[in-house]
């Protein structure tokens, strides 16, 4: 009996409490730095894009919401035609940020993406591309692959040994 | 004070204890959610207020489904006797000094007897819906409110026998000098209490009883029919607060204010406490719910009766 009364002031009491919810439009959430919400592409310091449509972002994705079609500009340079995130599909798992090796792909602290049509959460490249290099700042993959394009020998990528010549003895 | 007419009073109160009734939604779910550190409905209007009319809204706009197994008088019929017998109650109730429907000198007979054939909706809406959770609900209503109206009754005979009187109008003014609530606060608490198990509300919800029983009596309603057994619930509540004022706390009488705010003071105290019984019991079981109704409560009434009857053949002068 006394547990009764005794648990109706001790409800009454939390009126007094301080609220635990948030009123989130007006409190927006904390959002940590490796939050993984929207999608972006990043660009090089350089301002090119880093995507080098490598696929394996597409590949490794478990709900297949990547679509991409590779191609080559005239330095020889790779980069996707077109790049395609179906965010109606996606389940921001991060997985396409692991995989990829150019640190193009990256996910961000933003989930708010509501959308009154289904369609309209298709982003294309241009809505996934962002001006800046996103979470690496210095990186580009070109300056530092030891791939030969356009304006780039084998060798003169940084923190790489000019070529052996194999048709010689000396080191 | 100049009282109102009649039929000024009637369609007065007829309004209000609607617009409470559905006023009441959206009271307690800020209430519940003060209780529980939360902030309830406050989007929709100025502090969620207008959450009730889109919510009234929503409802007339649902399709209003009558299943092809019902019996179908029955279960139209159901719904509409619940807000009907509440609203009859609502009559007798003097909210103020004039402002009063009908002064029946056996009004508190007429509110018992009103209550009573609120079970009838209950019952009919658990049997016409041929649901086995509907049909589980309604007799479990039935046992409910038949056990817990006997003792409901007698809990008020104390009140009675002090006041020499059934009118409510009687009952309110022979508490000038001492409200009934320090001699009768046995009275109270069993009234309280029956008051919870004949409105159906928590602790006392086992018609309903979402946990067990889908819905209850009401698993098989919908759209507007769903709504009236809604309003009548909170109807309810309305009068047993109503009349836990009325009875117990001096209804209108109180120093200063004018006596209808008095009035209203005092109701919003009794649904408040209501609500907060929401926020904190579990439900009993069904056998407990039973046994305490009629070997705890029932004797506890005779009881309070037999004493108070001695005291007042002792003490107080004929009349």
């Amino acid at each position: 009996m006394f547990g009764i009364v005794r648990t109706i002031w001790d409800v009454f009491r939390h009126g007094f409490q301080p609220r635990v919810t948030r009123q989130y439009p007006e409190q927006p959430a904390y959002l940590p730095p490796r939050w993984r919400g929207r999608i972006i592409l990043s660009r090089d310091p350089d301002g090119g894009e880093r995507c080098v449509a490598c696929y394996l972002c597409a590949i490794v994705c478990p709900v297949d919401c990547i679509a991409l079609q590779a191609t080559e500009d005239a330095a020889g340079r790779r980069y996707p035609e077109f790049f395609r995130i179906n965010f109606s599909r996606c389940i921001f798992c991060g997985y396409c940020e692991d995989a990829c090796p150019t640190y193009a792909i990256q996910l961000t602290p933003d989930f708010e993406m509501s959308e009154f049509r289904r369609q309209n959460l298709v982003y294309e490249k241009e809505d996934l591309l962002i001006s800046g290099p996103g979470k690496y700042p210095g990186y580009n993959f070109w300056r530092v692959a030891g791939v030969k394009i356009g304006g780039k020998d084998k060798g003169e990528s940084e923190n790489e040994a000019p070529p052996a010549d194999l048709r010689q003895l000396l080191p | 004070m100049v009282s109102p007419h009649p039929l000024v009073s009637l369609l007065a109160i007829l309004l209000l204890a609607l617009t409470l009734a559905s006023g009441l939604i959206w009271f307690e779910r800020r209430l519940l959610a003060w209780w529980q550190d939360r902030y309830g409905p406050n989007r929709v209007g100025p502090f969620g207020l207008l959450q009730v009319l889109a919510d009234m809204i929503k409802i007339f706009a649902k399709e209003d489904w009558v299943p092809p197994f019902a019996d179908k008088v029955a279960f139209i019929l159901a719904p509409a006797i619940i807000v009907v017998t509440v609203l009859l109650s609502f009559a007798v109730l003097p909210f103020a000094p004039g402002v009063i429907v009908s002064d029946l000198n056996i009004a508190l007979l007429f509110f018992l007897a009103m209550s009573s054939l609120g079970v009838y909706s209950i019952v009919l809406a658990g049997w016409s819906s041929d649901n086995k959770y509907s049909l589980l609900g309604g007799m479990r209503a039935a046992a409910q409110m038949l056990s817990y109206e006997v003792f409901m009754g007698l809990s008020l005979m104390g009140v009675v026998l002090l006041a020499g009187t059934f009118s409510l109008n009687g009952i309110v003014r022979a508490q000038r000098h001492l409200w009934f609530i320090v001699p009768q606060f046995a009275g109270f608490l069993l009234f309280f209490i029956a008051g919870l198990a004949e409105t159906r509300r928590l602790p006392f919800d086992l018609p309903e009883a979402e946990s067990e029983l889908v819905a209850g009596f009401h698993s098989e309603y919908s759209g507007m029919k769903f709504g009236m057994f809604f309003v009548g619930e909170y109807l309810g509540i309305t009068l047993i607060s109503a009349m836990i004022a009325i009875l117990f706390f001096g209804g209108w009488l109180g120093p200063g204010l004018p006596p209808l705010l008095w009035f209203f003071l005092k109701l919003f105290c009794f649904l408040s406490l209501f609500i907060l019984m929401r926020a904190a019991l579990p439900r009993p079981r069904f056998d407990q719910l039973m046994a305490w109704a009629w070997k705890l409560l029932l004797p506890l009434a005779l009881l309070n009766l037999l004493v108070t009857g001695a005291l007042v053949l002792a003490f107080l002068p004929r009349r």
